[in-house]
């Protein structure tokens, strides 16, 4: 088949905008473009004269690009947001995974689809990456927190370590309330206190 | 009683307070109904997750569910109008450049304005809105309809970053909603030339939105919604509750703006330059006054031509409108309705008595600072 397909990627993060690229040019396309700024998207487009732009569903510059593809009153350019009522899977799975895909008028289905499946599995893995991330970040602030909270309660009441943890923990669980939550109000309130 | 799960998208903007008010101060538990806000990055994503499904209902630019049903571009789908969200609460700024080269026409003289900034050498004014299909596009374009001196060039652009657009001179001027035009001019970036009601009195901004199949798949769950909405709106517009209501919309995890950035909208004093002191503005922003929630068959009709729709399409976006649906839901619980679904837009200069069930209503003023008059009534 061939891949022959102009394609526009609107991505602020460099990092996630060569993943995309990566994945599309393995798959075979080789007119594959990333843009950071939507302040230049107006020249990009013209530039590049994409069949498709890909972009985060989330990206507040989704906007600028409707408006853009709107107004520039040509076939040529990417009108319309792509919602296939006869592939609602494919459409389903584009938006779970973030991807939105504006696409020139009449593009066939067969060359619109292989490219969004390509996206689609790359955004899938970004995300997890980066909720795995985020929990990774989040934990590491949580160990922080405890061990504050653990330092102040062996400094006020004269406690070991373990004591200091035991008595977070039996606090929380008299309280109903997780252990971090317990530790994060003393942190608090120790920083008021100070 | 368990409550009935409601999804409904917004955009985090002073306007969308009736929702959070239903919410908050609990008159969607009332009628059974667990709303649940679900903002949203942009207007693009909520016209999305409403149309696939993911939401129920939304707060929508007003001419996105005419625009959607009429197929007319982003992405077609049927969506209706179950009632106004708010009426009014847009301005129109300029950058500190472009208001110097101007002779201080007096803040909200459309006419004076319009005339300068042709007068001003300026070539093409870039402007900002927040989205193709807005109110704000509209009323820009219909005021400098007759102005030939001076192109347009329409840029959208998240309401955010409005303040940052100009700053950065990506535009020279924007139209957009509150809190955004008070904080380019908190800033010290851009002066206001006008609110949107300078241009029409009264122009429906946000609607709540629903699929049509959805409204009637859940005439139960509508209806809660509606009630609930129209109880919101009508305490939002209660003078003594307004100091309250900036309180409860600043504390709220729904819209994350400090008060001094609410408070504009909600009491109608805007501040048209930093420094200058605050103008009251009446009917800045309406919720309730006025029928302000009643979705009137005739600014669809309006809103539909404007974008360039035929006569048969203006009859297909009067439908949109679900007068129907607001008289079936509110009449009995005792809400005036006014005789007919369609006015006559731009007819009423002042406050206007008229015929209602209730035989007290006060509508408009509706005028158009031009004076045009917009009878859409032979069209159907």
């Amino acid at each position: 088949m061939a891949r022959d397909l102009s394609i526009l990627i609107v991505e602020e993060d460099a990092a996630r905008a060569r993943q995309i690229i990566d994945a599309l040019i393995d798959a075979g396309w080789n007119d594959v473009h990333a843009l950071a700024q939507t302040s230049a998207l107006e020249r990009a487009i013209k530039m590049h004269d994409p069949d498709i732009v890909l972009i985060d569903v989330a990206n507040p510059d989704r906007d600028t690009l409707e408006h853009l593809s709107l107004i520039s009153g040509t076939k040529t350019r990417p009108v319309a947001m792509f919602v296939d009522q006869t592939d609602d899977d494919l459409t389903q799975a584009a938006l779970a995974a973030g991807v939105s895909a504006y696409v020139v008028d009449g593009l066939q289905m067969n060359r619109i689809k292989p490219v969004l499946e390509t996206a689609i599995a790359r955004f899938q893995i970004m995300r997890q990456m980066q909720s795995e991330l985020d929990a990774a970040k989040r934990a590491l602030e949580d160990r922080k927190t405890l061990d504050r909270a653990k330092g102040i309660l062996m400094r006020q009441r004269g406690m070991s370590e373990d004591e200091a943890y035991k008595l977070i923990r039996k606090t929380a669980m008299d309280q109903g309330r997780k252990v971090i939550d317990v530790a994060q109000a003393l942190v608090t309130a120790a920083d008021l206190l100070s | 009683m368990s409550l009935t799960v409601l999804n409904c998208g917004y955009v985090p903007l002073v306007d969308c307070a009736p929702l959070i008010i239903a919410k908050e101060l609990g008159f969607a538990a009332e009628e059974g109904l667990e709303l649940c806000l679900v903002q949203q990055p942009s207007w693009s994503a909520l016209r999305d997750m409403l149309a696939l499904g993911h939401l129920d209902a939304a707060q929508m630019l007003s001419p996105m569910p005419i625009a959607m049903s009429l197929g007319l571009g982003g992405l077609t789908a049927k969506i209706d109008a179950l009632m106004v969200l708010s009426v009014n609460g847009t301005v129109f700024g300029m950058s500190k450049e472009v208001a110097q080269s101007l002779q201080a026409p007096a803040f909200g003289d459309a006419y004076a304005l319009r005339r300068q900034l042709g007068e001003a050498g300026l070539g093409t004014l870039r402007v900002g809105v927040p989205f193709h299909y807005a109110m704000h596009r509209l009323l820009l374009s219909y005021w400098m309809k007759d102005q030939s001196d001076l192109a347009i060039e329409v840029v959208a652009i998240p309401p955010p970053r409005m303040a940052d657009a100009i700053a950065e001179d990506r535009v020279d001027a924007f139209w957009v909603g509150e809190p955004w035009g008070s904080t380019a001019v908190m800033r010290g970036v851009a002066d206001l030339g006008l609110t949107g009601r300078d241009i029409w009195a009264f122009a429906p901004e946000k609607v709540l939105a629903a699929r049509n199949d959805w409204i009637t798949e859940n005439p139960q769950t509508v209806r809660r919604l509606m009630r609930a909405v129209y109880q919101s709106a009508r305490w939002l517009d209660q003078a003594r509750n307004k100091p309250l209501a900036v309180e409860i919309l600043a504390r709220s995890e729904h819209l994350n703006l400090a008060p001094d950035l609410i408070d504009p909208a909600i009491s109608g004093q805007i501040t048209p330059r930093q420094g200058a002191s605050p103008v009251a503005v009446e009917r800045f922003l309406m919720f309730h006054k006025q029928a302000a929630h009643f979705p009137w068959r005739s600014q669809a009709a309006w809103i539909a031509a404007e974008l360039g729709a035929d006569a048969a399409q203006i009859a297909q976006a009067k439908l949109c409108f679900r007068s129907d649906l607001y008289r079936q839901n509110l009449a009995p619980i005792g809400v005036d309705m006014p005789g007919a679904s369609e006015k006559i837009e731009g007819h009423m200069r002042h406050e206007t008595a008229v015929a209602s069930s209730r035989g007290h209503m006060i509508l408009g003023p509706d005028a158009f600072f031009d004076g045009k008059t917009f009878d859409f009534s032979g069209d159907t």
